[in-house]
């Protein structure tokens, strides 16, 4: 084979190779990840305000995921509607009062440490109505963690005996549930991951399986920009 | 049986190649090795945050400049070898003369090399057995550097998917973040509540897997006040790739100042901590499993 015939069947590989990894990557990134929330910002005193309504449910129910009996949290929209989304879109610097309501019975925290909240404003919560600064950790059903902000609120469960107890999502304010208050502050615009460390997959080897490993049940992010 | 060339007798090829290469490869090495312990040497990893990590520096300091002459001598042979005896194009090919037994070169061959593995090795084992040198020892650690019963304690905790700990000297107390004082000797006790984790503090030059039930222990002596990264090095599932921490060696007036702190925080949880133990197994779940 003549030298310039070899150059060039060469240089055609090395830019058909290229072109084939262009497309790999090009896939990669633009691959649709879990979808995210946006939620609506009010300002006060010129920074932003964030409302997060939030609820923890024991079984998500079909019209909600296509795996009806795994836990997971929901988020309320602006039409009050509950939606199965835990990608959530806030403003950088910005003032977060959340609220979440529990409809889930106790399973309890691995480490205890995990029941006193932290990373929230006076490292207090409500719970109830009533201002609390630790819970017995026997008592959590949930935790709400954002590790990259040292934020980590134990949410209590739903007494085993209560009365109306919610089967499938959404659960309505009629049925048994707790609801905790708490307040943080997103810093740094960036990405930060969330998620539950209370090991609640019903079913699953030690409750870790399913909806604790799979982003839009029990884990999401904070995308703050 | 062999045709040998008849354009050339064997052996014609009278030129002092074997002198030439070892004088290029001594020069070569006599320069490039203390260039390589000097200026690569320091930037080797994994750092400098504890007298452990810097030990590790110097062993990896002595491994890369042992293996420089070594290198040096690959080098100067495939560079004079494809050199020296390139066949010009269009030259027929031809057989070289036949490779013949050297005793010599043999010999020398395996005693060197013997020789550079076994002072390696034993190098290293030295190395490992004065404290550990980082690494998770397990329950029994066979490398206890002395005063071991005096140092100070600190568990980590391994957890889907973070890191707490937990500092038996003040109270039992656990936290968020890993603070350690400056130029003090601390023991690791590595642990984990679920599935395997490994500590991975990269400066510090610490690596221990965190095993759930198992006390694994690690020596440390810290250096300088500076922060360090920490990481989960077992895959550990969904957020193993978020389990990573930065961890602060402090002055000792500010870690007095801190543990203070986080044991005030830590008075609202008090009564429900587990008593310091060396592993936790946390009660069966309820609904899990
Ligand atoms: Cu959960
Ligand atoms: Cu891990």
């Amino acid at each position: 084979m003549r030298f310039g015939v070899k150059l060039l069947l060469i240089a055609s590989a090395v830019v058909a190779g290229g072109v084939l990894i262009g497309f790999y990557v090009a896939n990669l990134t633009t691959l649709q990840g879990s979808a995210s929330y946006t939620i609506p910002v009010q300002q006060a005193s010129g920074k932003p305000v964030v409302n997060l309504k939030i609820e923890t449910v024991a079984a998500v129910g079909p019209q909600l995921s296509p795996n009806p009996d795994w836990v997971s949290y929901l988020i309320q929209n602006q039409k009050g509607a509950w939606i199965r989304r835990t990608v959530w879109k806030l403003p950088a610097n910005a003032t977060v009062h959340v609220t979440v309501y529990n409809f889930d019975g106790a399973s309890g925290l691995r480490n205890p440490y995990l029941a006193r909240p932290q990373g929230v404003d006076g490292n207090q919560v409500t719970i109830d109505g009533k201002p609390a600064t630790g819970i017995d950790p026997n008592d959590a059903s949930h935790t709400f963690a954002v590790p990259a902000y040292h934020l980590i609120v134990a949410l209590p469960g739903v007494a085993d005996n209560a009365k109306n107890q919610c089967g499938y999502a959404p659960c309505s304010l009629k049925l048994a549930h707790r609801t905790i208050q708490f307040t943080f502050h997103t810093g740094a615009p960036g990405h930060y991951r969330w998620q539950c460390f209370v090991p609640c997959a019903a079913g699953w080897i030690d409750g870790f399986g399913g909806p604790m490993q799979t982003i839009g049940y029990m884990d999401g992010f904070l995308d703050v920009s | 049986m062999a045709t040998h060339p008849t354009t050339a007798a064997p052996g014609a090829d009278r030129a002092p190649h074997g002198r030439r290469v070892i004088v290029a490869w001594l020069v070569l090495s006599i320069v490039a090795t203390p260039l390589v312990a000097i200026f690569l040497g320091p930037i080797l990893p994994p750092g400098n945050a504890s007298v452990q990590g810097s030990g590790q520096v110097v062993d990896n300091t002595v491994l890369t400049a042992t293996i420089t002459p070594v290198f040096c001598l690959l080098l100067v042979f495939f560079v004079y070898v494809l050199t020296r005896f390139r066949a010009a194009p269009a030259t027929a090919l031809e057989d070289g003369p036949p490779l013949r037994n050297h005793n010599g070169i043999q010999v020398t061959w395996i005693v060197v090399t013997t020789v550079v593995v076994l002072s390696l090795a034993g190098f290293g084992t030295f190395e490992l057995l004065q404290n550990g040198s980082g690494g998770g020892q397990g329950p029994s650690p066979v490398a206890v550097p002395a005063g071991a019963d005096h140092m100070m304690q600190v568990q980590v905790i391994g957890q889907q998917w973070n890191w707490t700990y937990r500092y038996p000297g003040y109270g039992g107390i656990e936290t968020q973040d890993l603070y350690l004082p400056e130029n003090t000797y601390v023991v690791l006790n590595v642990t984990s509540l679920d599935v395997i984790h490994s500590f991975w503090a990269y400066a510090l030059g610490v690596k221990a897997d965190a095993n759930p039930g198992v006390d694994n222990v690690a020596y440390l002596k810290t250096k300088g006040p500076r922060s360090f990264e920490i990481r989960c090095a077992e895959l550990c599932g969904l957020w193993h790739g978020y389990m990573y921490q930065t961890g602060h060696i402090v002055p000792q007036s500010q870690f007095a100042a801190w543990i203070k702190q986080q044991q005030t925080l830590n008075a609202s949880i008090a009564r429900y901590m587990p008593k310091y133990s060396r592993s936790y197994y946390p009660d069966p779940q309820r609904r899990g499993g």
